[in-house]
């Protein structure tokens, strides 16, 4: 609901295109992320690593300090039959983004770039942001107290650098570049695989007319998105806000009324009960 | 992987405890005081002045223990002010499309209205201290401290629910009927609260007892309808309350917070504190399920948890 126009100071639509059919689940773009970030690692950051103890997935979830995460999807319907299905998550930089509506402080901006930025300075912690995502992509950052994730590497591209996940990332799942040319780049990718037999292929967040007016970071699945933990419908929270505020204060209108009228009521029966009583001894 | 969950369960829970699970019984309680200090204002009589100044302290302090409880939850609580003022330019910062900034302006309103509801009900004591405000009790001053203060006890004791709502979390946003629940639900525990510190303050008018179970029966009633809604308006995403919170829905909220009370008010000679208490603990039961069975869902990975 909130519009910003950047004018003749626009920069071309960046962000990023996740082919997952050649992620090797290597996670260099997590590293790459928390080296250039200087996020720390999970755990106490060194002896003591958390292992999730179940998969090769030991990130578990993106987080206030870990804004890249490598999914491993494990398909293993027989013990020598199966795949795995990996995914480099991030923030989708949604164009229409549910973060920055809710945002009470304003801390939450889009950029030139049309990414979606939290400034850290402003941002108070008051977490109603993480609930607004339909990812679940923000959290908490326990060194800075505020809420944080991807910034697309707002520094980096803004003195014409590549991000540092898809600069790190060794088979190019992660391609950075202008929205545009890679909606072509994902597109022929798509008629590709399914030449090539895969034809569940699909983009994920490409189609601008789709949910949150597209994703500025959308991905190439091979499978159904909540096979991958992503919504297939994700949704602004405002769509609540009409009806829940309507239906609040037809509530409101109904209890000042049945209060104002029952108390009115009440008094009326005092006075005429009175006004009863006094009538013998007029007499 | 079910691959029919509601899009709900694909996010993360924001982390609103037991502070937010608080603030939303006591700012509850606090938002319908006002509202009932306000009615008995404009349509009560001079025996109903005990109550007013009770509805109206009740009002001040759960204000004033509401802010605090806000602050203290936020991640960095020093900048609280970033709510309403902007850090960056100084001006005012106001959003009405987000429920969460829309409350923060009205808790401030209400604490204006509350304060100025409590200065009210001190000077018909006749304190020379107090001689200054007496105007406050003179119209129109009366008059708009008693209609701001309904329009802002109901606000107060309503936007927490529209807030849960605007959000993409199971259970809250999955319905649009939280307002109007929360709405109810804190006039009724209001109606309770007053009832109770009445009864201790030794303020019997029967009158007013007998006007305040009587609204406090309509308002259960509809308490009870606006859950069976809520309820029936989750669709799919019920399958969160079939657990152990949806015992305590049921069993906690509907029969022990709504029927018991309604059924005890009924018999001639019943006790005032016992149904007050059991709507008193209705009303906290309600926030406490609506926001931990939601909380308690997140995705973690490819698999969800709950």
């Amino acid at each position: 609901m909130s519009s910003v126009t950047y004018g003749a100071d626009a920069k071309p639509r960046v962000g990023f295109f996740t082919d997952t059919t050649v992620c090797i689940g290597c996670k260099a773009c997590e590293v790459a992320c928390k080296e250039w970030n200087q996020l720390p690692a999970r755990g106490d950051g060194g002896a003591h690593l958390e292992m999730s103890g179940q998969s090769y997935d030991n990130t578990l979830r993106l987080s206030g300090e870990t804004w890249r995460h490598v999914k491993f999807v494990e398909q293993f319907p027989q013990p020598y039959e199966g795949r795995w299905l990996m995914m480099s998550d991030v923030c989708k930089h949604c164009v229409q983004a549910p973060c920055l509506e809710v945002c009470p402080t304003g801390a939450i901006i889009r950029t030139e770039f049309d990414t979606v930025v939290i400034q850290s300075d402003t941002c108070n912690g008051c977490r109603d942001c993480i609930g607004a995502c339909p990812f679940g992509v923000i959290d908490i950052n326990h060194v800075s107290n505020t809420a944080q994730k991807c910034t697309l590497c707002y520094d980096r591209i803004s003195v014409g650098l590549e991000p540092a996940c898809s600069k790190a990332c060794p088979t190019d799942s992660i391609q950075f570049g202008p929205i545009s040319e890679l909606r072509e780049r994902a597109a022929a990718r798509v008629v590709q695989l399914r030449e090539q037999g895969e034809s569940r292929a699909h983009l994920y967040g490409a189609d601008p007319k789709g949910p949150l007016g597209g994703l500025n970071s959308f991905f190439l699945l091979v499978d159904e998105p909540e096979v991958y933990g992503l919504p297939r419908e994700p949704k602004m929270p405002s769509r609540n806000l009409a009806p829940g505020s309507l239906l609040s204060t037809f509530g409101a209108i109904v209890m000042a009324f049945v209060g104002g009228l029952t108390l009115r009521a009440s008094r009326m029966r005092d006075v005429a009960r009175a006004r009863r009583e006094d009538a013998p001894r007029a007499d | 992987m079910q691959t029919d969950l509601p899009a709900t369960f694909f996010t993360a829970p924001p982390g609103f405890g037991w502070l937010i699970i608080l603030y939303f019984f006591i700012g509850g309680i606090a938002g319908g005081a006002l509202l009932l200090a306000g009615l008995l204002r404009l349509f009560g009589t001079a025996a109903d002045r005990p109550y007013i100044r009770i509805a109206s302290f009740v009002a001040l302090v759960g204000a004033a223990i509401s802010g605090i409880l806000l602050i203290v939850d936020l991640s960095a609580p020093l900048r609280f002010w970033h709510m309403v003022i902007q850090n960056h330019t100084g001006r005012l910062m106001f959003k009405w499309w987000s429920p969460m900034s829309v409350g923060v302006w009205i808790l401030l309103l209400f604490g204006f209205f509350s304060l100025v509801a409590a200065l009210e009900s001190l000077t018909m004591d006749d304190r020379p201290l107090l001689r200054g405000l007496r105007f406050l009790a003179r119209a129109p001053f009366d008059a708009i401290g008693a209609i701001g203060g309904i329009i802002c006890g109901l606000a107060l004791a309503g936007y927490t629910g529209v807030l849960l709502a605007v959000t993409n979390r199971p259970l809250w946003a999955d319905s649009s009927w939280l307002g109007i629940v929360f709405l109810f639900s804190a006039v009724s525990t209001a109606m309770a609260t007053l009832l109770l510190l009445s009864h201790w303050r030794r303020v019997d008018s029967a009158n007013t007892n007998d006007w305040l179970a009587r609204f406090d029966n309509v308002t259960l009633v509809l308490e009870f309808f606006a859950i069976v809604f809520f309820l029936l308006s989750l669709g799919g995403a019920a399958r969160a309350l079939l657990n152990a919170w949806g015992v305590v829905l049921v069993l906690g909220v509907i029969v022990v917070g709504i029927i018991l009370p309604l059924v005890i008010q009924r018999r001639p000679s019943h006790s005032v504190v016992l149904p007050a208490v059991l709507v008193l603990a209705g009303g906290f039961m309600l926030r406490m399920v609506i926001m931990l069975s939601s909380e308690q869902i997140h995705v973690s990975g490819v698999q969800v948890f709950r």
